[in-house]
């Protein structure tokens, strides 16, 4: 092997050594400690091949065929971020450039008895016990690699906390944003989300890409949910025709608490999303939507969990994807229901259009029950455009290019209907008429 | 106005319309009826453009135009209007919507300007007056859930808003409570003018009650077997078919 050809995975762990050689006491810190069992599970388990049951139908080896600067600085100003023409509206608005919070190009307007935000550098520098606790936590049992990967490179992400009983008004927006503009960039935020009892927010990730070089995004996002509190989290990917994205968010939720989560794929070369959420609590409700539109050579994946470790709790799922060229799509649901979680509902169902012979879509509906008094459903439709529909739009004067939007645009608005931060769902009606136009 | 020559078209290799011909002249309103499956919906699908049928002979001019070629927007624009004898439900997409997509992509096929939001709702009001359709059902998603009544008068509802010049209308009437078809055959007439034609195609005399038809044909395995005035129909509903389709096999 030449060094050349050196692999990633090999490439990553000399980094991990190197920089870990030149540490000084912070070596033998929790924090550390946690991060280089990330590295040794990193290491045990390698990058996921086909013949992993997760990673079946996606394949990663383009995605680790090429080295990636983790560390690239980026010149980039508000005054360009600003530019990625995403309605204005009232926010708490967070930059990420390469997967680096970047405190002095955020607003942050809500007030500080409301929410806490700071690098995650900061936060544990201010709170070191509390914050290495925090700190892959709720990830600590995954047995996958691209998360052990993030949790042994964490960059610097954000600690964002909402104290008990408090109502966050303005959304917070996280913008990432890789500057692929010079070169290969990679990004491994961490980002970890508290939100206090009964408290309520809503909350948007978005990532975008600049520059036609590859980008890797690693991300992990852990949220909290605390007694009855209220949290909306929606994660929106416009990114380039050369961005590879794997995200984990991973969501932990107690008695009485509400999460809506919507994960909208509009671009990006290649996109692992996994969220896996377990309803830690009684009376607790999930609900999980998303929508995908892959074209071209795209490769969308949605893994999602829904865990019910308690009683009396409901989660509830819709997932739609509209798949052109000779893209793929890719959806694995799983529902557990645990012995102790009598009383579950759990309902779920992916739709999708498959509007090219040369496209396709796999889905797998995984059920998992282990108590009882349960209900339980799921359905997944792949199918075509409905041609009746189609000739009776045509039939009063709408081209069939226009009825062909209109009825996809059609097809999506009960997801993106859920979207409660409008600027995020405005975005997403422009950009997705856009789309559906485009063809 | 139109005019069909022995128009010829089959489904999955199976021939349905076996050489029709019909001549309708402005302002004339004519009737089709016939027993089921003889092809009256086949004819108001290939007249309209639906693409499974294929057409397999003849041809059919409409205002001076060839239209077997043209798409089913294109015939649209062009005037031809079709009721559903089964309207689509569509979710997702509401009625005034999609209406304001249809006005104004016909607008667009006509070199005009579209109509903005406040001319739009403006005439929209005035034919949902005409055939007394209910505001609600505007803002529904189309069809969504509507009665089979509701459907039948959203199909004259959206014909009295894009006033085509040549109405087909198959089997409206069915479905429609007694006071809804004297409202949506009230409605046809007062879209009734020198110009404007309609083919009405019915299993029922009531309706050409209140639609008075200027000639009756009889359609009858995929051929016009007898053509009348309008007493034909009341013939028909006194006697059924069985002497027409004695007729038919005699001739061979
Ligand atoms: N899509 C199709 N596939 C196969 N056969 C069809 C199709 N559409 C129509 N047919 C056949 O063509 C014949 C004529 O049907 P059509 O619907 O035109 O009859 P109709 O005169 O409108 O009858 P009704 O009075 O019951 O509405 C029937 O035998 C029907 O089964
Ligand atoms: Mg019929």
């Amino acid at each position: 092997m030449s060094t050349e050809t050196i692999d990633l995975k090999t490439r990553l762990i000399t980094d991990f050594h190197a920089r870990e050689a030149v540490m000084n006491g912070e070596a033998s810190s929790e924090f550390h400690q946690k991060k280089r069992a990330g590295l040794a599970l990193f290491e045990q388990l390698g990058f996921p091949t086909i013949k992993h049951e997760e990673w079946k139908y996606s394949n990663v080896r383009d995605l680790i065929s090429v080295s990636y600067d983790f560390n690239a600085e980026s010149s980039i100003g508000l005054a360009e971020l600003e530019d990625l023409k995403v309605p204005k509206q009232e926010a708490n608005i967070l930059y990420f450039v390469n997967g680096r919070y970047k405190a002095e190009l955020s607003t942050i307007i809500s007030p500080v008895e409301k929410i806490t935000i700071s690098a995650l550098s900061e936060a544990y520098k201010n709170d070191p016990v509390k914050v290495a606790s925090y700190f892959n936590e709720l990830t600590k049992d995954a047995n996958d690699a691209f998360t052990a990967l993030n949790t042994a490179f964490t960059q610097d992400g954000v600690f964002i906390h909402i104290p008990d009983n408090q109502s966050v008004e303005h959304p917070i927006i996280l913008r990432f944003v890789s500057d692929a503009r010079e070169q290969n960039v990679g990004s491994q935020p961490r980002n970890i989300i508290s939100v206090g009892k009964n408290a309520h927010v809503k909350l948007a990730e978005a990532f975008r890409t600049l520059g036609d070089q590859r980008s890797f995004t690693n991300s992990v996002t852990e949220i909290h949910v605390a007694e009855e509190a209220n949290v909306q989290y929606y994660k929106v990917q416009n990114e380039s025709e050369n961005a590879y994205h794997v995200g984990t968010t991973q969501v932990r939720m107690l008695d009485g608490s509400h999460f809506y989560a919507g994960t909208v794929t509009l671009n990006g070369k290649f996109t692992r999303n996994n969220l896996n959420i377990v309803l830690d609590g009684e009376h607790c409700d999930a609900h999980m939507y998303g929508l995908y539109f892959p074209d071209g050579s795209q490769h969308v994946d949605n893994h999602t969990v829904a865990d019910h470790q308690k009683p009396n709790s409901e989660s509830n799922e819709l997932y739609k994807g509209i798949l052109r060229d000779k893209s793929k799509g890719v959806f694995n649901g799983k529902i557990f229901v645990r012995p102790d979680a009598q009383k579950t509902n759990a309902f779920q169902s992916c739709k999708n259009i498959v509007l090219s012979p040369d496209a396709t879509m796999n889905t797998k509906p995984q059920l998992e029950i282990f108590a009882d008094d349960v209900k339980c459903s799921h359905g997944t439709t792949t199918g075509q455009i409905d041609e009746e529909a189609l000739f009776y739009m045509r039939s009063r004067g709408i081209s069939q290019s226009e009825a062909m939007s209109l009825l996809m645009f059609a097809f999506c608005a009960d997801v993106v209907q859920q979207i409660k931060i409008d600027s995020v769902r405005e975005y997403l009606e422009n950009v997705i008429t856009q789309k559906l136009a485009s063809k | 106005m139109l005019s069909i020559n022995d128009l010829r078209a089959s489904i999955e290799g199976k021939e349905i319309l076996k050489g029709i011909n019909l001549e309708v002249k402005p302002g004339e309103v004519h009737a089709i009826m016939g027993p089921n499956g003889s092809g009256k919906s086949t004819l108001a699908s290939v007249l309209a453009g639906r693409e499974e049928y294929e057409v397999t002979g003849g041809n059919v001019v409409f205002d001076g135009k060839e239209i077997l070629e043209m798409a089913p927007e294109e015939r649209a624009a062009e005037g031809i209007f079709l009721a559903f004898q089964y309207p689509v439900e569509i979710p997702g997409v509401t009625t005034i919507n999609f209406l304001k997509t249809a006005v104004n992509e016909i607008r667009k096929y006509k070199g005009e300007a579209p109509l903005d939001a406040a001319q739009f709702l403006k005439m929209v009001r005035e034919k949902a007056k005409l055939v007394s359709m209910n505001d609600s059902l505007l803002k529904r998603a189309l069809n969504e859930g509507f009665s089979g009544g509701e459907k039948k008068r959203n199909e004259i509802f959206q014909m009295a808003v894009l006033e085509p010049k040549l109405a087909i209308l198959d089997e409206t009437d069915s479905g429609l409570d007694i006071d809804a078809l004297r409202i949506v055959a009230e409605g046809v007439n007062s879209l009734r003018s020198p110009e404007r034609s309609t083919i009405v195609v019915t299993h029922y005399q009531r309706l050409l009650d209140y639609i008075v038809p200027d000639y009756v044909h009889v359609l009858y395995k995929g051929r016009i077997v007898k053509s009348g005035p309008k007493e034909l129909a009341l013939e028909l509903e006194e006697k059924g078919y069985d002497w027409i389709k004695a007729e038919v096999e005699a001739v061979g």
